[in-house]
């Protein structure tokens, strides 16, 4: 069996995929459950400075298998009781990666420092959720801003720090750039793609928000060009977002430049057993492309050029 | 995918409680849910009060505000619908005991219903505040189940809890499963009282709701997500869970005593 283990922004991960921040990550049980269920790593919720209760419903849209769009408007329970959740999930043995989201650089710095306190292994920000004022995409389309704020994280805390970037601006690898230059030990790549739903027999949008992000299989190829282009721009590792729910997903991503990968939406699609699919069968994947590490096909598919 | 329906008929079945009748033609089994848009305002989910036939419906208890705007609603009213989400009554029993207290009685009266026409013996332990309150009495009768009342106030039937109702009717009977639907504190004394008495008991458990797919965590129970791995469990996976009957979690995701 091919060795799925890798190492990226300084943490040894089991396997390459890490349940997506905002996805099972409201409680500890719930990101232990993902860790059992072989998971390489968690993500937490995005955790702000106070509780929020995120938009009123209707907070998503189904589109059958090939994607979903939501604006659950960063509901968390805030950092000053997220820290029992983080408990519950490292009794589990979990690798656990924090993500915090603030509206600058001070505050993603304070609750940075407060996360790494809860003994995470990395921070994860979030400068790139597409729907929510005032934090996110707004404080993450400007590469002079991210730079700022990564610097200013980096420079506050222990660990690794990991910037997620929006694939909703001009130059998606002008902000991981941006972030390479702060000080980001990795980069994941992308966030939900900005998107809308429209009821014509009620004349309104499906969300309560209105604007929403668009998630899975039909964001695949947007994901995998952002990967492509960032890896190109940057020595630090890409962690590949964005669709992901077989293992031929999942090796692209790589080959496309990704050293780690990101699970959400498939979870929805065949519940939280995907992460143990997906593991065996990437593996045997590699085993059959006569590839012994993961890690030896990362951004490989750079090397057969342009045509 | 979301379907947008006319409501044909509102009826009030106790002064708290509303049932909303709907054209929705995907097959609903017994104890799962859908999620009602009430376009502008809230999307919530409720479980399905008339599961049969083309006129599905759902039995609405005033609770919030939102809930109270869903009662509002009038015949010819639109609303949203997608669903239905989750897991179901099995209806192999051949003699059941239901527990309902107050509005749990919305999803078990339809699956009783199912295990009636297919032969089964039903006996019901019903337990309202008072006796205005008591949902679908009339229906678990004319389905030819015994019924056995409970009320706080004693107005009808036994003055207290459902729970010793139902006690001393699992104590006069022989009851291959038990199901229940209410409070979780209530749910989870029918529990204990399946576990003396060797009989499986089946809670639909009801939390708050966002995405009703498995993604967003807000209805996390322990390991479980309502959603999708319930609403309806077997009690023995709920009782040893830190949380079941004793916490909840709000819009934050913060964990608050019941």
């Amino acid at each position: 069996m091919a060795d799925l283990a890798v190492r990226v922004a300084g943490l040894a991960l089991r396997n390459p995929l890490l349940l997506a921040s905002g996805v099972w990550g409201e409680s500890g049980e719930s990101l232990a459950g993902a860790w059992k269920a072989g998971a390489g790593g968690v993500i937490t919720k995005s955790i702000g400075s106070v509780p929020r209760a995120g938009y009123p419903n209707p907070t998503v849209e189904t589109y059958g298998q090939w994607g979903m769009l939501n604006a659950m408007g960063l509901p968390n329970p805030g950092i000053e009781e997220y820290p029992r959740e983080i408990e519950v999930a490292k009794a589990s043995g979990a690798t656990i990666i924090g993500s915090v989201f603030g509206g600058d650089a001070d505050e993603f710095a304070r609750l940075a420092s407060r996360m790494e306190g809860t003994g995470v292994a990395a921070l994860e920000l979030n400068l790139s959720c597409p729907h929510a004022e005032g934090f996110g995409t707004e404080v993450g389309s400007d590469p002079a801003q991210v730079e700022r704020i990564v610097r200013t994280v980096v420079d506050s805390v222990r660990i690794p720090v990991i910037a997620k970037i929006t694939p909703n601006a001009a130059d998606p690898a002008a902000l991981a750039e941006a972030a390479e230059r702060g000080g980001a030990a990795a980069v994941s790549a992308i966030n939900t793609l900005r998107a809308l739903a429209i009821d014509v027999r009620l004349r309104r949008p499906v969300l309560s928000h209105g604007l929403g992000g668009l998630s899975g299989p039909a964001i695949k190829p947007v994901g995998l060009a952002c990967v492509w282009q960032i890896f190109e721009r940057i020595s630090i590792p890409v962690i590949g977002v964005g669709g992901i729910s077989t293992p031929e997903d999942a090796l692209e991503y790589v080959m496309a430049g990704a050293r780690a990968l990101e699970i959400g939406t498939a979870i929805a699609f065949e519940g939280i057993g995907v992460f143990g699919r997906l593991a065996t069968g990437l593996s045997s994947l590699l085993d059959e492309l006569g590839i012994h590490r993961l890690e030896e096909a990362v951004g490989v598919a750079h090397r057969a050029g342009a045509a | 995918m979301r379907t947008v329906v006319r409501v044909t008929d509102c009826v009030q079945e106790t002064p708290s409680t509303v049932t909303l009748r709907f054209p929705y033609a995907p097959p609903v089994g017994p104890g799962q849910f859908l999620m009602i848009w009430l376009p502008g305002d809230d999307e919530l989910p409720m479980s399905v009060s008339y599961t049969e036939g083309g006129s599905k419906g759902v039995t609405v208890k005033a609770m919030g505000d939102s809930s109270r705007r869903v009662q509002s609603i009038r015949p010819g009213g639109t609303i949203g619908l997608r669903g239905p989400y989750g897991n179901r009554f099995d209806l192999s029993p051949r003699a059941l005991l239901v527990v309902a207290g107050g509005s749990g009685a919305a999803v078990l009266a339809p699956a009783a219903e199912l295990a009636r026409a297919r032969g089964a013996s039903v006996t019901v332990a019903l337990g309202a505040t008072t006796r205005a309150e008591l949902l679908f009495h009339d229906r678990f009768r004319r389905m030819g189940a015994r019924v056995e009342v409970a009320t706080d106030d004693g107005s009808e039937g036994e003055r207290g809890f459902v729970t010793p109702v139902a006690s001393r009717l699992a104590a006069a009977g022989r009851f291959d499963a038990i199901w229940t639907c209410g409070p979780e504190v209530m749910m989870q004394k029918v529990a204990a009282l399946g576990a003396e008495r060797g009989v499986p008991v089946f809670c639909a458990v009801e939390r708050l709701m966002k995405c009703a797919v498995g993604l967003c965590d807000a209805c996390a129970l322990g390991p479980f997500h309502v959603c999708t791995d319930g609403p309806v469990f077997e009690a023995g996976r709920l009782t040893g869970l830190p949380d079941f009957a004793r916490f909840h979690r709000d819009s934050a995701g913060r964990r608050r005593p019941f």
